[in-house]
């Protein structure tokens, strides 16, 4: 039987090292998964590589994180913000370092290693600071920027409902960075609110097929219901 | 300087918009059926003025269309926010989708229109709107170079002067790039004017407002429109 369910947060971080390359869903606090980057933190792991679409907001999640000083580089879009203060203070001390990307950059970049793309033509960024020394061309008319794809060893995401194949779907709009994400990671892990048994996922409206997911962790219902229920 | 205030020159007496009027000006021109997406800051309150019996698909980047307006208060729901990170609410219809899908919808030209906040407006259409460039400004870009270049129809919402009275509609931009020859109309608190490969035409201004004034403010060789 395929179990994808893990009891533990040690069980779900398994196995993130020193310099891994991490992807955290979440656009600002709207799914982002704290619970996981609390453990992450306890877990210890440092000289990390980052990826999401901010920086960190007030003094929790991501910004715990940055401020534990585990995070070598953060690649993303829109890092200051009002509440960015952990981030601004370790930027200005050179102490973090930053790849700054257009936010379809970031996702197109993400979705091009999920789908095993070698690399993109973008429009986004044509003619802009954030395109300098790229390679460009000129294809029917248009001007586009080639970029790479950004992968990642871990996706760490929250969904709202999983099963032990890791089928998962999402709340509202903390659904953004989450399914493109499991697709760049080689080892996702999806916190989720609820373990259903399988076959209570709606096949119709599962977002993130289970190939993408490896491991699933509930936050709150931990013992699945029986699927013989 | 006070939203309401009357400038005096030589030749004539004009108001200028107050942001609230400007945002009226624009959701003056949001046709039926249009989606469109409203950028973050002086944009956004161009929903307020969308008049109810029209249907308008609002996008927002971080994956929500027929996006509504705000919530109740004691209803807000911290995985229901806009762009800007605001609570916001979904209109009956209203659907939700990755950042891929969403991105896709911006860069890929399937919005009509997108409104967009600016630092300065070339007379090509050069839009300067996510840096300035300054010594220990930390870069932000967000969604908005995709914004600038995916919409059908890029409009550019901004007062018309800087605070210090210099034009933020200029020959040159010279603020970091957002995208080139993107921008097709401007919304200012002066005038609205159309950025066209021949010229930048002024399609109306304040009463009072005279073109040669708008030359003068602009330093620009602005052309009548029809």
């Amino acid at each position: 039987m395929i179990d994808k369910t893990v009891a533990s947060m040690d069980a779900a971080l398994a196995g993130i090292h020193d310099g891994a390359t991490i992807m955290i869903g979440g656009f600002g606090t709207a799914g982002q998964p704290t619970e996981l980057i609390d453990a992450l933190i306890a877990q210890g792991a440092r000289d990390l590589t980052i990826v999401n679409n901010n920086a960190g907001n007030g003094e929790h999640g991501l910004a715990a994180l940055l401020q534990a000083r585990r995070v070598r580089k953060i690649i993303c879009s829109f890092p200051r913000q009002a509440d960015s203060q952990v981030f601004d203070a370790l930027y200005r001390a050179g102490e973090i370092e930053l790849e700054l990307v257009p936010q379809g950059n970031l996702a197109a970049r993400i979705e091009a290693a999920g789908a095993g793309l070698g690399a993109i033509f973008t429009p986004t960024g044509y003619g802009t600071l954030l395109a300098e020394g790229k390679e460009t061309r000129e294809i029917n008319g248009r001007h586009y920027v080639l970029e790479y794809p950004i992968a990642a060893d871990f996706a760490l995401i929250k969904a709202q409902r999983g099963d032990r194949w890791g089928n998962l779907v999402y709340r509202k709009a903390a659904r953004n960075f989450g399914p493109i994400m499991a697709m760049a990671a080689r080892c996702t892990i999806a916190q989720v609110a609820d373990i259903v048994p399988l076959g209570q996922l709606d096949p119709e409206v599962i977002i993130t097929p289970g190939i993408f997911v490896q491991r699933v962790i509930a936050l709150t219902s931990a013992v699945p219901q029986s699927e013989a229920a | 300087m006070s939203e309401h205030a009357t400038v005096s020159a030589p030749i004539c007496a004009y108001t200028r918009l107050t942001r609230e009027q400007m945002a009226a000006r624009v959701a003056r021109d949001i046709p039926e059926g249009a989606y469109v997406n409203l950028g973050i800051g002086l944009p956004t309150r161009v929903a307020n003025y969308l008049p109810a019996d029209r249907e308008i698909f609002l996008h927002s980047e971080n994956g929500l269309l027929g996006m509504g307006p705000a919530p109740a208060p004691g209803s807000e729901d911290p995985e229901l926010i806009n762009a800007g990170k605001e609570p916001v609410t979904l209109l009956a219809g209203g659907s939700f989708f990755h950042h891929g899908d969403s991105f896709a919808m911006m860069r890929g030209g399937h919005l009509d229109i997108c409104v967009l906040g600016a630092f300065q407006v070339s007379s090509g259409g050069d839009l300067a709107n996510w840096h300035t460039g300054a010594p220990g400004a930390i870069p932000a870009v967000g969604g908005a170079m995709d914004l600038a270049l995916g919409a059908k129809q890029v409009f550019v919402m901004m007062e018309l002067l800087t605070k210090t009275g210099e034009s933020k509609l200029v020959e040159q931009c010279s603020y970091p790039l957002t995208g080139i020859g993107c921008v097709d109309r401007v919304y200012s608190d002066l005038a609205v004017f159309d950025i066209t490969p021949q010229a930048v035409v002024v399609r109306e201004a304040v009463a009072g407002l005279s073109l040669d004034e708008l030359r003068r403010l602009t330093g620009l060789p602005l052309q009548a429109g029809a």
